[in-house]
């Protein structure tokens, strides 16, 4: 099985990510599906990651932390962020099979983040919506 | 779940290696790495316990270069084999498009063999995948191991214990020496390649 998004799908997406979270200041964002694939990335230019890396141990990062949730009788926790000296991630699960994961500094406050990622993400659902499977 | 990109003209794929523990999927990653290093842009990752296992998984993102037109990136992933990390091992299988069972031909090793397969199926299932359909290439390691008098399954009886319903192809192979590992890799991407042509268009 496989799906593919076009080239408008693709452009809009970079588009939300831009605007809504790399020009307030993030670092480096990228949305990925379950299986560990890039469908976007975007950086501030100055923060560079290995990316295909960092998809593949977010997508396992998060089954794991999904099937923890389960084991003690959460559907999911609703926070995953870790937090670092300089830099910090968050993930946000979009649909049941994307995943958005946020790089970014001590400049940024996680509650203004957290609003900034749920706006794009409900923007992102509409575009990944007709390949969603349930 | 393989993803293809319409803007980059890219197709993303994901191959897991799957097997009984000690079995040498991750050997098999590490000679891939080496042999191919110009087309890897970046450090295998490995996620393993302080006595050197594999805990979680490795992967290795590999270019293969232009298949109709399209860039194909190979996302190679084993996982874990010991039995007790089933759930993480269900966790790498998720999305996944093309399995390499690597075999362990030791003749002691016989029963572990047969029990992963079966594991895989089970796991599959789990995703609403069947064994039957799934791009699949077996791979009998460790031949290399007769030289030094170790007790090694003939070809025969590892079809016969692990094939004889599947039906895949096979190769007798070493992950240590390299013999076969190549070749392995090249007919799990022509299949699973084939298996979602009819996206690239």
């Amino acid at each position: 099985m496989s799906y593919t998004l076009g080239q408008k799908q693709l452009d809009d997406i970079d588009e939300i990510l831009q605007t809504d979270l790399i020009d307030i200041g993030v670092h480096c964002v990228f949305l990925i599906d379950m299986s560990g694939n890039i469908i976007a990335s975007l950086d501030d230019g100055e923060n560079k990651h290995d990316i295909y890396s960092l998809a593949a141990l977010a997508a396992g990062n998060f089954g794991a932390v999904s099937a923890m949730a389960k084991i003690v009788g959460e559907g999911e926790f609703s926070l995953l962020f870790h937090k670092g000296k300089k830099e910090n991630i968050h993930f946000s699960k979009v649909l049941n099979e994307f995943l958005l994961i946020t790089l970014f500094g001590n400049d940024l406050s996680l509650g203004f983040l957290r609003l900034k990622v749920a706006e794009s993400v409900e923007k992102i659902k509409k575009i990944l919506e007709p390949i969603h499977t349930p | 779940m393989a993803f293809v990109n319409l803007k980059k003209r890219e197709v993303q794929v994901k191959i897991v290696y799957y097997g009984p523990g000690r079995g040498g999927k991750t050997t098999n990653l590490e000679y891939i790495y080496g042999k191919f290093n110009d087309r890897i842009q970046t450090e295998m990752v490995t996620v393993k316990t302080h006595g050197d296992r594999t805990l979680f998984f490795d992967f290795l993102p590999i270019d293969i270069g232009k298949i109709n037109g399209y860039s194909a990136k190979m996302q190679l992933y084993t996982v874990p084999g010991q039995v007790k990390y089933n759930a993480t091992r269900r966790l790498v299988l998720r999305g996944v498009d093309g399995i390499v069972f690597v075999a362990d031909s030791m003749a002691v090793r016989r029963e572990k063999n047969i029990l992963s397969l079966k594991n895989l199926h089970e796991n599959l299932k789990n995703y609403k995948k069947s064994i039957f359909s799934i791009p699949m290439v077996f791979q009998y390691n460790k031949v290399d191991l007769a030289e030094q008098g170790i007790p090694i399954l003939p070809f025969a009886t590892m079809e016969k214990d692990l094939n004889s319903q599947l039906k895949r192809p096979a190769f007798e192979a070493s992950a240590v020496t390299g013999t076969n590992i190549v070749p392995t890799l090249k007919k799990i991407i022509t299949m699973t390649m084939s298996s979602i042509k009819d996206e690239l268009k």
